[in-house]
């Protein structure tokens, strides 16, 4: 179990946090992702595992300014 | 500049407005303003008008016609570069500000060297995509460096639902979150505006050493 924006997500087995995000039906060009507190660089999202217990948190950019 | 008030009478004039402890703080402070449309100009403006020591507006664009109803440039600005018509605004305001602009599009590949010199950076975008890049990039080749970001200020929903927050240590979000120009039929003043003034504050605050929302 791993916490997703305040959300329960049940992982069945650790997963790369670019291939949750996509899972979860984020747009990877759109998002910062934080992992346990720490804003994860889009660089290493494809290698970063999440685990049972970490808790993400994804903030999507809307357009407008 | 004959019969303008002097530097230095401007300068006191803000002290005793401020203080002069905030005001030496804030005279020390060096921020980037990125994206010069509805949020950056307004933000960029609140700062001069506090007198921020180093304003470095980027932006690679020129004013058109369909910014006027939320930028804060004029008929006569169209066709400029939005960093030559604000930077005329701002010294228009007050003349002995320092300001530097980039013409300049931002990329993965130039954020580390454009903002070596900034102690606290504002992304003021309209494209998602650039929005979350500039964050991402920061953040990637400046951890201890600063950035307030917006997400979410479209159309003319509740002013209320406008918030900022502590995302991470360093990084500090306003708007609703929710509300793009894509669902909401484009951006309005003052919507934009209120938004643009949160992230404007919450510069004030960092610069001021508050680090909480």
């Amino acid at each position: 179990m791993i916490q997703l924006n305040g959300k329960e997500v049940e992982l069945e087995k650790p997963i790369t946090l670019d291939k949750l995000v996509m899972q979860q039906g984020y747009v990877i060009t759109q998002i910062a992702v934080e992992k346990n507190g720490e804003i994860i660089p889009k660089s290493t999202c494809g290698e970063e595992v999440v685990r049972d217990g970490d808790v993400i948190e994804v903030v999507t950019f809307v357009g407008g300014g | 500049m004959n019969g303008y008030p002097t530097k230095a009478e401007v300068y006191e004039e803000l002290c005793r407005r401020h203080t002069r402890e905030i005001q030496e703080r804030l005279g020390k402070a060096k921020v980037a303003v990125v994206g010069l449309g509805g949020l950056g100009s307004t933000i960029a403006i609140a700062l001069a008008r506090v007198w921020v020591g180093r304003l470095h507006i980027i932006d690679f664009d020129c004013v058109d016609l369909s910014n006027l109803n939320r930028q804060q440039y004029r008929m006569m600005d169209i066709g400029r570069y939005k960093t030559e018509a604000l930077r005329e605004q701002i010294l228009s305001i007050n003349p002995y500000l320092d300001v530097l602009i980039d013409t300049i599009k931002v990329n993965e590949r130039n954020v580390e060297k454009l903002f070596f010199d900034d102690d606290i950076i504002c992304e003021a975008f309209d494209n998602p995509e650039a929005k979350a890049m500039l964050v991402n990039s920061f953040l990637e080749h400046y951890p201890n460096k600063k950035i307030v970001a917006a997400s979410g200020m479209a159309g003319y929903g509740s002013s209320n639902t406008i918030h900022t927050r502590k995302v991470a240590k360093n990084f500090y979000l306003c708007g609703d979150e929710k509300t793009g120009m894509e669902q909401a039929n484009g951006l309005m003043a003052p919507r934009v505006g209120i938004c643009a003034a949160h992230e404007a504050n919450m510069i004030v605050r960092l610069i001021l050493g508050e680090v909480e929302v």
